[in-house]
C-alpha cells in the first residue's frame, strides 16, 4: 500500500485504497478544485474537492451528466485549465504546481482526445502536419524519419499511410477521430484523457473507435480516463467508474458493480435511466425517473448535493457533505443513508443513516 | 387514386414509395429512395438509421418541409386520414401541419423563437388553429404547460425560452406540439440533446401523453435503447431505403438483415459482460455516389458476388417482416436458430 506523499491537512476525503493487482497509481489526484471566478465575485465550482487514483494499465471512466465537471476535471489533470487547489501527482511530481518549462517534460506523456473531431483539427494543416507537429514540438523525429513515423502511426489507427497530404475536411467524422488518436499516440504517452471521444459519431462507427482504444491499450499499456455521458460505452471500455455529480465524485467502483450494483441514488438513477437495447427488457423495468434538472454549479446544494433530486432525502442530507466510504470491498459510495453494515438503501429504515458516524469520522480526519 | 375519408384498415397514415432527391454539387443525393410504410391509429413507430441515412428526410417529406430548392419530392404519395399530403396546396397542409401533425425536433433552442415569451408561442398555436380568443389561449397555455410538467406553469408562462434548461425547453416544445391535441406526433431525436436523466423523464411524458391522448407517434432516433421501449414497429434505414421493417419486438429478436443484426451487435449491452464489441467495418456510403449493387455490400459480413451486381430484392419474411437482402431467409433463419439457443443457455 503505497499513498503518494501528501499534506494530510489538504486530504478531505480518504484516497480509495489500492485495488488488488493495481499495483500503484499512475496518477494520484488529491481533493482538487477547479473553480471558475463569475461576476459578482462568486465561483463556479466546477470541480469540487475530487480524489481518486488512477492505476497504470486501466481505464477509469468518468461519467456525469452535463455541467457536472468531468470535462473540468480531465482537462485540469493535464493542466488545460489551470486547477484552484489541489494535487495531480504524477511520477512523484506534483503537476498542479510545475512551472510551465518543467509541465513541458511531463505532457508528452499525458494526451488528450477530443470529443468534436471537426473542431479539434486545425483545418489549414494536412493530416501529416497535424500528426507530426507533436513530433517537432517534443524533438521526438524529423524529416524522413518523421514522415515514415506519421505513416506508422496512420496505420496504427486504422487509416491508409497514403493519406498524409490530405486535409481534415477530406475526412468523414470516425476517421478524424482516428486522426485525433495518431496525434496523441506520436509521443508514446502513457496517460489518454479520452473525453467523449464518440459521442459525435455514429453508432455504427462508435464501435470502431471503442475496439481501436483498446486495442492500443493492450498493445501500448496504456492508461485511459475515458470521459462519456454514455453510461452504455462507459461500462463497455471501463475497468472502473468514477460517478460525477455537481463537481464531486460520489461513487467509484468496478464497471460490472457499478451496473449491477450501483449503491448510490443518484448512480442507482442514472443506470436505471440508460435505455437498454432489448424490447423485452424495457417492458418490464422500473426506471426511477428523478425530479427536476441538475441544479446550478454556481450554488450548488448545501450538504449532499444531491438532496434536491433524492427521493431518499432526510433532513441530515441538507447539512453534511458525505465523503466517499468504501461500503463494499472497492466500492466507494457517498452517502450517509448507507454503510458498510447497511448497503442496500432500500432496506435502511426510514428517516435512519447509518454512515452519518463513518461520515463524520472521515471529516474530522 | 380517389381521395377518400375513408379510414383504411385502421392506418392514420400511409406512405408508398416516397422519393426526396436533393439536387447538389456532387451530383443528385437520392436522400429517401422509393419507401412505403403504414402507421396505425395510436402505435408508435420507430425509424432508426445513421446519419445520412435518410430518416430525417422522410419526416420532413411527410409533412412537407423539405428546402426547396435544393431538396424535391420526386415520387409518391403520402396518404394522411385519407388525404395525399404530397397533392394539397400549401394552404391546406398549413391547416394540417401543427394542429392534425406535430413536430418535435432535436434542439429545442432552435425550434423556439427566442424574442417571444413561452406562453404567446403557445397561444400562437391555438389561436391559429383552434380559433381560440386570447383568454382561453392563455388558459390553455397554462394548462398545456402543466400537462408536461413544467412547475409553477403560471410564472414560468411569461418566461423566456433562454429561461429555461434543455429538459424544460422540450416540454415547452412539447407542451406546443400537443396544443391542438394532433392525431400524428412526429419526434425527430427528441433527447439527443439531453442527458440521460432528464431523456428518462422526457420519454416517460411522451409515454404518457400519448396513452391519456392516444397520438400516433413517429419516433426518429439512432438510438436503439429507445426505440425498444418505446415503439410497437420499427423501420431500419440505411442509404435512403429501408433495410428492414417488423414489429419490435420481432426484429430485435430476429433480425432479417446484416446491417441491423451488426448494428444490434455492435451496442454495449450495459446488462452482459462483451469482449470486444462487434464492429460493422467501413463508412456509411456517400449517397450522392452509390454502388450499382446493395449499398452496404463493402460493409457486409456475408457479402457474395452477387450484392455487388444486383440491387437486392425486399423479401417478406412473416406477415409484417420485411428486409431488403439477397439472403434475407438465411439471415432470418440464422437469427431464429441463434435465438433458440440464447434462450435455452438463459433456461
Amino acid at each position: 500500500m503505497s499513498t503518494q506523499e501528501t499534506n494530510p491537512d489538504s486530504i478531505v476525503e480518504m484516497p480509495p485504497p489500492i485495488e488488488s493487482g493495481h499495483g500503484d497509481p499512475l496518477i494520484a489526484i488529491r481533493d482538487l478544485k477547479v473553480y471558475f471566478p463569475i461576476a459578482g465575485n462568486r465561483n463556479v465550482k466546477a470541480v469540487d474537492g475530487v480524489t481518486i487514483d488512477i492505476y497504470a494499465g486501466e481505464t477509469l471512466g468518468l461519467v456525469g451528466e452535463s455541467g457536472c465537471g468531468k470535462s473540468t476535471l480531465g482537462r485540469a489533470i493535464l493542466r488545460l485549465v489551470e486547477p484552484t487547489s489541489g494535487q495531480v501527482l504524477y511520477r512523484n511530481n506534483d503537476l498542479a504546481k510545475l512551472s510551465t518549462r518543467e509541465l513541458r517534460k511531463h505532457r508528452r506523456h499525458l494526451q488528450i482526445i477530443f470529443q468534436d473531431p471537426y473542431a479539434s483539427l486545425n483545418p489549414r494543416m494536412t493530416v501529416g502536419q497535424i500528426v507530426g507537429e507533436p513530433l517537432d514540438t517534443f524533438r521526438i523525429a524529423r524529416g524522413r524519419g518523421a514522415e515514415q513515423r506519421v505513416q506508422e502511426l496512420l496505420e496504427t489507427v486504422g487509416l491508409s499511410k497514403r493519406f498524409t497530404k490530405r486535409y481534415p475536411h477530406e475526412f468523414s467524422g470516425g476517421q478524424r477521430q482516428r486522426i485525433g488518436i495518431a496525434r496523441a499516440l506520436a509521443v508514446d504517452p502513457d496517460f489518454i484523457v479520452a473525453d467523449e471521444p464518440i459521442s459525435a459519431l455514429d453508432v455504427s462507427i462508435q464501435a470502431q473507435i471503442m475496439n481501436l482504444l483498446e486495442k492500443l491499450q493492450r498493445e501500448k499499456n496504456l492508461t485511459y480516463l475515458f470521459i462519456s455521458h454514455d453510461l452504455r460505452a462507459i461500462r463497455h471500455v471501463s475497468d472502473r467508474v468514477a460517478v460525477m455529480y455537481l463537481g464531486k465524485l460520489v461513487e467509484i467502483a468496478g464497471a460490472k458493480a457499478i451496473y449491477a450494483d450501483p449503491l448510490m441514488p443518484y448512480t442507482k438513477a442514472l443506470i436505471s435511466a440508460v435505455p437498454v437495447p432489448d424490447p423485452v427488457v424495457e417492458a418490464t423495468r422500473q426506471r426511477i425517473v428523478l425530479e427536476g434538472d441538475v441544479p446550478s454549479p454556481i450554488n450548488p446544494p448545501t450538504g449532499c448535493r444531491f438532496h434536491t433530486r433524492c427521493p431518499y432525502m432526510i433532513e441530515t442530507c441538507k447539512q453534511v457533505v458525505p465523503p466517499l466510504v468504501e461500503i463494499k470491498p472497492n466500492h466507494f459510495a457517498a452517502c450517509i443513508r448507507i454503510s458498510p453494515d447497511q448497503p442496500d438503501i432500500e432496506k435502511v429504515a426510514p428517516g435512519a443513516a447509518p454512515g452519518l458516524e463513518a461520515a463524520e469520522q472521515v471529516i474530522s480526519q | 387514386m380517389p381521395l377518400s375519408k375513408m379510414n383504411n384498415n385502421g392506418n392514420l397514415l400511409e406512405v408508398t414509395d416516397l422519393r426526396t432527391y436533393f439536387d447538389t454539387e456532387d451530383g443528385i443525393v437520392k436522400a429517401v429512395d422509393g419507401i412505403s410504410f403504414q402507421l396505425k391509429r395510436g402505435e408508435t413507430l420507430g425509424i432508426v438509421g445513421e446519419s445520412g441515412s435518410g430518416k430525417s428526410v422522410t419526416n420532413l417529406s411527410i409533412i412537407r418541409l423539405v428546402p426547396t430548392p435544393p431538396g424535391k419530392i420526386v415520387s409518391g404519395k403520402v396518404i394522411f386520414d385519407g388525404q395525399n399530403l404530397l397533392t394539397l396546396s400549401n394552404e391546406a397542409v398549413r391547416h394540417i401541419r401543427g394542429r392534425r401533425i406535430a413536430m418535435i425536433f432535436q434542439d429545442p433552442m432552435t425550434s423556439l423563437n427566442p424574442f417571444m415569451k413561452v406562453s404567446r408561442q403557445l397561444m400562437e398555436m391555438t389561436r391559429l388553429h383552434l380559433g381560440h380568443t386570447k383568454q382561453q389561449a392563455y388558459e390553455h397555455a397554462i394548462k398545456m404547460l402543466e400537462t408536461v410538467g413544467i412547475p409553477d406553469a403560471r410564472a414560468r408562462a411569461n418566461n423566456y425560452p433562454h429561461e429555461f434548461s434543455g429538459g424544460m425547453r422540450q416540454r415547452v416544445m412539447i407542451a406546443m406540439a400537443l396544443s391542438c391535441e394532433p392525431e400524428l406526433l412526429i419526434a425527430d431525436e427528441p433527447t439527443t440533446a439531453l442527458d440521460v436523466t432528464i431523456q428518462a423523464q422526457i420519454l416517460e411524458l411522451i409515454k404518457r401523453l400519448k396513452q391519456a391522448t392516444g397520438t400516433s407517434v413517429i419516433l426518429i432516433t439512432h438510438d436503439l435503447g429507445i426505440v425498444a421501449g418505446m415503439t410497437d414497429h420499427l423501420l431500419v434505414m440505411y442509404a435512403g431505403k429501408i433495410f428492414e421493417q417488423a414489429p419490435t419486438k420481432e426484429l430485435f429478436a430476429t433480425p432479417g438483415n446484416p446491417y441491423t443484426k451488426g448494428l444490434l451487435r455492435s451496442v454495449p449491452d450495459p446488462t452482459a459482460e462483451q469482449g470486444e464489441l462487434y464492429q460493422i467495418p467501413g463508412l456509411p456510403p456517400d449517397v450522392a455516389h452509390l454502388p450499382p449493387g446493395c449499398p452496404f455490400a463493402a460493409r457486409c459480413d456475408r457479402v457474395q458476388e452477387i450484392c455487388h451486381r444486383e440491387f437486392p430484392p425486399f423479401v417478406q419474411l412473416t406477415a409484417d417482416h420485411c428486409s431488403l437482402c439477397h439472403f434475407a431467409h438465411e439471415v432470418y433463419e440464422e437469427s431464429r436458430a441463434e435465438g433458440a439457443r440464447s434462450s435455452e443457455s438463459n433456461l
